[in-house]
């Protein structure tokens, strides 16, 4: 299996009373609510995290993209990866990743991708999602009807513009450009891994499937939750004939807590879970879905207990206990967690896990305490789930002879000009 | 009289079209709102009174799946001459709410000898920064009826069509419409109502009525101003309607059928 350590980047100093008095965390959460100055410390203690996920061993580390969003600081992802590129040498930089509808044009996915996986040395897993409603439409203004056209072609231009090695023009019906020549060009061929993070549209199973992209369930349901979608993918895959069951197609985003004891889990991390739930998912439901942004397809084939007034405050109404049983947090000693993480894994036919380890206003030492000991006790006794898949095809491919960023990087860094002898 | 028909454009988009009084009479082309065409319309009952009425269902309205012929407001406003076309009429007088109203505002300013009267009927089209438009696109089902009637407990009947949301496959059935439908209106009402018809309605010529609710909560009565202003030319006459919010035509039809009735002279 492939760990990715991964944190949403929330901004932990949201009030006590913040869901009485605010009607939503995203869109239009008062910005007096964010502090710059506390924000220093605020990311430059998440950067910190990363960087230690990589030093104790996780795969990848991972950041994505929100935005007016108190649980995710990151409406520019590619600025926090550009940060780890530097600092890291080994673990894949997994962006999951630039909503690709967002950008005029798309164009810049292509080129910042492709500054990071020549920054990396290879180490680019890159995430296209279509994008939140509230990122995409309600704060970034886009049509909902014509959101998932608008992805399309960005697409459509982002894959061009990486594997065309003439300059083309690109007549599209959001984007006109004469002369599109990538400068620079991923070190990846034909291009880095991607990776779908998707919410269960149909659509976007079929998109994976299409182009045998990775199928991110990216979710805060936990893994019993998230079966019925899973299925979905792999159902979706059966039905149109294709054969491959590496469980490396797909990933899955699981919140886990670990200590020495399933107690000392509970009585370590379960207010700041309940903080993430109750304060950071506090979200308007008329901001989750305008109309237009699902095809009717999904919502025929959907759920509609988000649109309900008493399904509302679920979230927020959930106990420790709750949010244990119905496995939205694997917490507990590294026994507990090892067990979980397999049936998980085997359950929903998932190779790679994004591992949750941060959540809510969580103090860096605690967050530290169960990321040591996810990497030390749990993620040895998973690594053989899946000994007959190879993740190849599905992961990065760094260069061997790049740059490390280890030791005494940052002194050679600043070291002093070693002059020519014929100059002295 | 009373018939449904269905007319071709050339586009090729199939449209149902109501048509209801006697033929003879003057041709009005009536476009609903962003809510679509509702099983009663008792306010277009009242025009068939002295108009012979069209009102056509807009892509996206309807059962079949056409609205992805239409993406922006020239292909709107060119639909809206198609039907006309496609009608057989000319110069008929054209009325709009809502939705409908900013349709017919554009395709007046596209081809304003074309028409022989102009109404719009809590039109949307403009937007004040001192008044910003409630975000109906970002208000859950049972939210709605607050923003757009007087009475809110009756708008939600006229809005439900007698559904009950507490019903799965009621729900689903609505909000599968709701998506066809609001998800078509976003691509001219999104994320803003404003697709630049203030610099166009300096070419309107069509005589023109401005009807409105006094109590509109969506588009304020300094919105039916703000369009007398930009429609200078046409001296378009505002006439307001009393308890009646956004929905008018549900709210006080015959009030204001009446007031559209004015363009007759």
């Amino acid at each position: 299996m492939k760990f990715v350590w991964f944190n949403l980047q929330p901004w932990p100093y949201l009030p006590d009373d913040f869901r009485e008095k605010h009607r939503s965390v995203w869109v239009d959460i008062p910005n007096t609510l964010f502090d710059p100055e506390k924000g220093h410390h605020v990311y430059n203690t998440y950067l910190d995290q990363l960087e230690f996920a990589e030093s104790v061993g996780f795969d990848g580390i991972g950041c994505n993209e929100h935005h007016q969003n108190a649980y995710g600081l990151m409406p520019s992802p590619n600025i926090i990866a550009a940060g780890l590129a530097r600092r890291t040498s080994d673990a894949a930089i997994c962006v999951i990743g630039n909503s690709i509808a967002l950008y005029n044009p798309p164009l810049r996915v292509a080129e910042e991708f492709a500054m990071l996986d020549c920054i990396s040395g290879g180490r680019l897993v890159a995430g296209f999602p279509v994008g939140t409603a509230m990122d995409t439409n309600f704060t970034y203004g886009q049509i909902p009807a014509l959101t998932r056209d608008k992805y399309a072609e960005a697409h459509d231009m982002i894959m061009q513009a990486w594997t065309r090695d003439e300059v083309f023009a690109f007549d599209g019906k959001y984007n006109q450009l004469r002369y599109v020549n990538l400068w620079p060009k991923p070190i990846q061929k034909p291009h880095p891994p991607i990776y779908i993070p998707g919410g269960g549209s149909i659509e976007t199973w079929d998109f994976c499937l299409d182009h045998d992209y990775n199928y991110s369930y990216l979710s805060f349901n936990g893994y019993k939750g998230g079966k019925a979608l899973l299925d979905g993918f792999w159902e979706r895959r059966a039905e149109r004939g294709d054969r491959d069951e590496s469980p490396f197609r797909t990933s899955f985003a699981q919140i886990v807590c670990v200590a020495d004891t399933d107690e000392e889990a509970e009585k370590l991390y379960a207010e700041h879970v309940l903080y993430f739930f109750n304060r950071c998912l506090h979200v308007y439901p008329g901001f989750s879905d305008p109309a237009g942004y699902r095809t009717v397809d999904t919502i025929k084939a959907g759920k509609l207990n988000q649109l309900r007034k008493e399904a509302m405050e679920l979230f927020t109404k959930l106990t420790w206990k709750d949010l244990v049983d119905g496995g939205f947090v694997i917490a507990g000693s590294p026994d507990t967690v090892a067990e979980q993480m397999e049936y998980l894994a085997k359950s929903l036919r998932v190779g790679t896990v994004f591992c949750l380890m941060h959540m809510g206003d969580m103090p860096d030492w605690k967050t530290r305490y169960s990321t040591q000991l996810f990497a030390e006790k749990v993620m040895p006794r998973l690594r053989n789930v899946w000994p007959e898949w190879d993740a190849e095809q599905w992961w990065c491919k760094p260069m061997a002879d790049r740059r490390r960023q280890e030791g005494d990087a940052l002194d050679v860094a600043r070291r002093y000009p070693d002059m020519p002898e014929e100059v002295l | 009289m009373s018939e449904v028909r269905t007319v071709t454009t050339r586009r090729g988009i199939d449209a149902k079209v109501r048509v209801r009084g006697e033929r003879g009479n003057p041709a009005l082309v009536y476009l609903h709102g962003a809510g679509g065409l509702f099983p009663t319309e008792p306010m277009l009952d009242a025009l068939a009174e002295r108009f012979e009425v069209f009102a056509p269902e807009w892509p996206g309205f309807g059962e079949e799946p056409t609205e992805g012929h239409l993406e922006d407001m020239l292909d709107f406003s060119l639909h809206g001459w198609d039907l006309i076309d496609a009608l057989g009429l000319d110069r008929p007088h054209l009325a709009g709410h809502s939705m409908g109203g900013m349709i017919a505002a554009e395709m007046a300013a596209l081809n304003p000898s074309g028409l022989a009267g102009l109404a719009l009927v809590a039109a949307a089209g403009l937007w004040l920064d001192a008044h910003p438009v409630p975000d109906i696109f970002a208000m859950v089902p049972f939210e709605l009826a607050e923003v757009l009637f007087v009475d809110p407990a009756a708008g939600e009947k006229v809005l439900t069509a007698g559904l009950d949301f507490a019903d799965d496959d009621a729900l689903k059935l609505f909000l599968v419409g709701n998506a066809r439908k609001l998800g078509t209106a976003g691509k001219i009402l999104f994320p803003i109502p404003n697709r630049r018809l203030s610099k166009r309605l300096y070419r309107v010529t069509t005589p023109t009525v401005l009807v409105w609710g006094r109590q509109d909560k969506l588009f304020p009565l300094v919105y039916a101003e703000r369009y007398q202003e930009l429609l200078g030319a046409t001296q378009a006459r505002l006439e307001v309607v009393d308890e009646a919010a956004h929905m008018l035509p549900y709210e006080q039809p015959a009030a204001a059928a009446a007031a559209i009735a004015g363009l007759l002279g």
